[in-house]
């Protein structure tokens, strides 16, 4: 009897101290494709540094996960130690309370916010200047072109792109020489130009106060572009990501696309594949510089594992590897610096006729201006979308739909 | 002491009764209510604890990511909001109601004489007609959405291509659009979704009036041709009064199934309503106030503002066909 004991003692010691040398951290970490892929590609590299830590990485579809967030972060329950929010929720997340201030002690995030593309981080900034979460990955704007289509029009990248104007007389070209649509939808061009201009601390739809800015000069020259680009015939009404607008690549019906560098890869992946090389980016028409997307990774105020959580987002976000490994594997554009200067970026693409676009999207990240984000953004957004359906199907008259939508504004955000 | 308590004499006249009562329980006698705990269970968990917390959601204003103890409780300002001033909400519900009119009444209209015709005509060879007419039904909305909103698309569907090439046809060019139809203007939006919801429905309204019709006794279809009825007569005369209380409860569903209509506007027409919210219905209109304006108290209300509409409907109905039903 009494060997076994002490051998039982002996193991049982022997286990405590290996559990000591070894404490297994599981750090619950939610996500949504394609950015999940980042996490997948994490975890070894994280491995390396801490293996102490064990991530187990829930993966919902995008909606759904940003509705089972809203829903954790109003219970209180099932929150993961890290959470990654969209773009698309950012502004209304960090409005809410709910994610630890990542400016504060112990974060102090801020010190560090000039490794990083400087509107990433007031994208997360709360109005009242809380940092709800890290970014790790950015969305510069560009205008994907056909090359062929524009050449068989005579149209070349500079004279498209001088200024909106030109950027329409060039689609009527294209239109006319090879029946294909210059632009998916003239809310595009809206969506930009409402962008174009900013400076750092603007915002989009309100001012700091949250006042409303839709019946600004800015508002009237976008809807007066996007009714320019209708009446010319040169826009395909076809909303982004439907099947209309996929089967448009696919049969080389849609000659120009605005959207982030990602489409890049969305291009090659599945839209249209068959048009590898026929592809190019350029800047947006005008000078404007605006940003698609951009992700980011939060801690939810009521988790444990707090400092863990806070050693694999700065992971995600600081660590040039792991931007790098990011930018590989799923296109998404570095929000470090630092990765932004590697080699890597200056890699001609085989998609884009083996142009270098990255460091295009890099020109452009840098002249992104860090506008102010409000919660009430998307409430503004659906709308001003609303009245500029009225624009251009109705003949609405655009003072008149812009004081509508103010209106509305007024009403529905009811401060 | 003990003695001036001769309890056991007392006791034990009315013993007899007592100990059954105060036998100890045995599972045998709690297990029926073990057995039926689950539905009550799961009813108070699923069904009841929601249907209560958003009623008194409805009168808060809450921004859910901000936690349980960001309610503010407003009242009624959420109802009088939706009521007076929430245009939205009043563009949607008219769609909502064209909708439920344009797609279900046709839906009874088809079903009945279809299921009627299906009674008569087809014999062993019935039930994979009919079949052929429910599987709309068992499919998923979300499927058949995405098939529809390939079929209408513009430049590429089946149905502009078939009605353009109708047109090319000599004759009968002038029945049919030379142009290729934009299904997303307004004015085609609401028709198109429609079609998709008839379509859907109309099968699982044959199959209920073929069950129906299958419980009417042969004797009177044989009366009725013994005296020269036809069989439109016979449809008419004979077949439909005594479907009448299916056809109450057919329509009591279809009432209640269109009001409440989400998936194939919402698939139909990107998430957005269409142009001019063409489309949009009072269920998407809840759904955008909830998970895009992220005000779940105005979606609370707005989700009982159709209940209190869906409610009154179906009394109405109940007024039109359940009524005259005692009578007959």
């Amino acid at each position: 009897m009494k060997p076994l004991l002490i051998t039982a003692a002996v193991v049982a010691a022997f286990g405590a101290q290996a559990q000591d040398a070894k404490p297994t951290i599981t750090l619950n970490v939610s996500s949504f494709p394609d950015l999940d892929r980042g996490v997948k590609a994490a975890i070894p590299l994280y491995k390396k540094l801490h293996p102490e830590v064990e991530i187990k990485l829930t993966s919902l579809a995008y909606a759904d996960h940003h509705t089972a967030m809203t829903t954790a972060l109003a219970t209180g329950a099932n929150l993961p130690d890290v959470m990654a929010v969209d773009n698309g929720f950012i502004g209304k997340f960090a409005e809410s309370g709910g994610l630890e201030d990542l400016s504060k002690p112990p974060f102090n995030a801020l010190a560090q916010r000039d490794k990083l593309a400087k509107f990433s981080v007031n994208q997360a900034t709360s109005g009242t200047g809380a940092l709800a979460a890290l970014p790790v990955d950015i969305g510069p704007g560009a205008l994907f072109y056909r090359k062929d289509l524009l050449d068989k029009a005579g149209v070349t990248e500079a004279e498209m792109t001088k200024s909106w104007d030109s950027y329409i007389a060039s689609g009527k070209k294209v239109k006319a020489a090879t029946g294909a649509y210059m632009l998916g939808n003239a809310l595009d061009i809206k969506d930009i130009y409402i962008r174009s201009g900013l400076k750092d601390g603007d915002g989009v739809y309100f001012d700091r106060k949250g006042n409303s800015l839709v019946t600004s000069p800015r508002f009237v020259k976008a809807f007066e572009l996007a009714k320019a680009a209708r009446t010319a015939g040169i826009d395909g009404k076809i909303n982004a990501w439907s099947n209309e607008w996929s089967e448009g690549f696919k049969r080389d019906k849609i000659a120009t696309q605005m959207m982030g560098g990602w489409l890049a890869g969305h291009l090659n992946n599945w839209l249209a594949p068959e048009q590898k090389g026929k592809w190019r980016s350029a800047q947006l028409p005008n000078g404007a510089y605006g940003f698609w997307g951009g992700s980011f990774y939060a801690i939810p105020k009521q988790t444990k594992n707090k400092q863990a959580a806070w050693d694999f987002i700065q992971f995600m976000t600081f660590n040039k590897e792991m931007q790098l490994t990011a930018l590989k594997s799923q296109d998404s554009f570095p929000v470090l610096l630092e990765a932004q200067t590697d080699p890597f970026i200056s890699q001609p693409m085989a998609y884009l006729g083996d142009q270098k676009a990255r460091e295009n999207w890099k020109a452009a990240a840098d002249r992104i201006p860090a506008i102010t984000i409000d919660k009430f953004d998307p409430v503004a957004e659906s709308v001003v979308n609303a009245e500029l359906d009225k624009v251009l199907e109705q003949n609405k008259d655009i003072k008149t739909a812009l004081a509508d939508a103010q209106a509305q504004l007024k009403r529905r955000v009811r401060r | 002491m003990a003695e001036s308590k001769p309890s056991t004499p007392l006791t034990g006249a009315k013993s007899t009764p007592v100990p059954r009562k105060r036998k100890p329980l045995h599972f045998r006698d709690v297990a029926p209510y073990v057995f039926i705990s689950p539905f009550f269970v799961l009813f108070f968990v699923f069904g009841l604890f929601p249907l209560l917390f958003s009623v008194y959601l409805s009168l808060h204003r809450w921004d859910p990511a901000a936690g349980l103890s960001a309610m503010n409780f407003v009242g009624l300002e959420n109802y009088i909001f939706v009521i007076t001033n929430d245009d939205w909400f009043h563009t949607s519900l008219y769609n909502t109601v064209w909708l439920a009119l344009v797609s279900g009444l046709p839906q009874h209209l088809v079903a009945l004489p279809l299921a009627f015709f299906l009674h008569t005509a087809f014999g062993r060879w019935r039930n994979s007609v009919v079949g052929a007419y429910f599987l709309p039904f068992i499919t998923s909305t979300v499927a058949i959405s995405l098939v529809f909103s390939s079929l209408f698309s513009r430049d590429f569907g089946v149905v502009n291509a078939t009605l353009t090439a109708l047109h090319d046809i000599p004759g009968l060019g002038w029945l049919f659009p030379a142009d290729k139809i934009d299904w997303g203007q307004p004015q085609y939006t609401k028709w198109m979704i429609s079609f998709v919801v008839w379509w859907r429905f109309v099968g699982w309204n044959t199959v209920l009036y073929l069950s129906a019709m299958q419980t009417i006794p042969k004797d009177l279809f044989e009366a009725a041709t013994m005296d020269g009825a036809r069989p439109w007569q016979q449809f008419r005369h004979v077949c439909l009064p005594l479907l009448r209380p299916m056809v109450f409860f057919a329509v009591t569903l279809t009432i209640i199934g269109n009001l409440q209509l989400f998936e194939e506007p919402f698939i139909l027409t990107g998430g957005t309503g269409g142009i001019d919210q063409a489309g949009k219905t009072a269920a998407m209109h809840m759904y955008a106030t909830a998970f895009v304006d992220g005000d779940f108290g105005t979606a609370s209300a707005i989700a009982w503002l159709l209940f209190m509409l869906i409610a009154a409907v179906t009394w109405a109905n109940n007024r039109f066909l359940g009524q005259n039903d005692k009578k007959a």
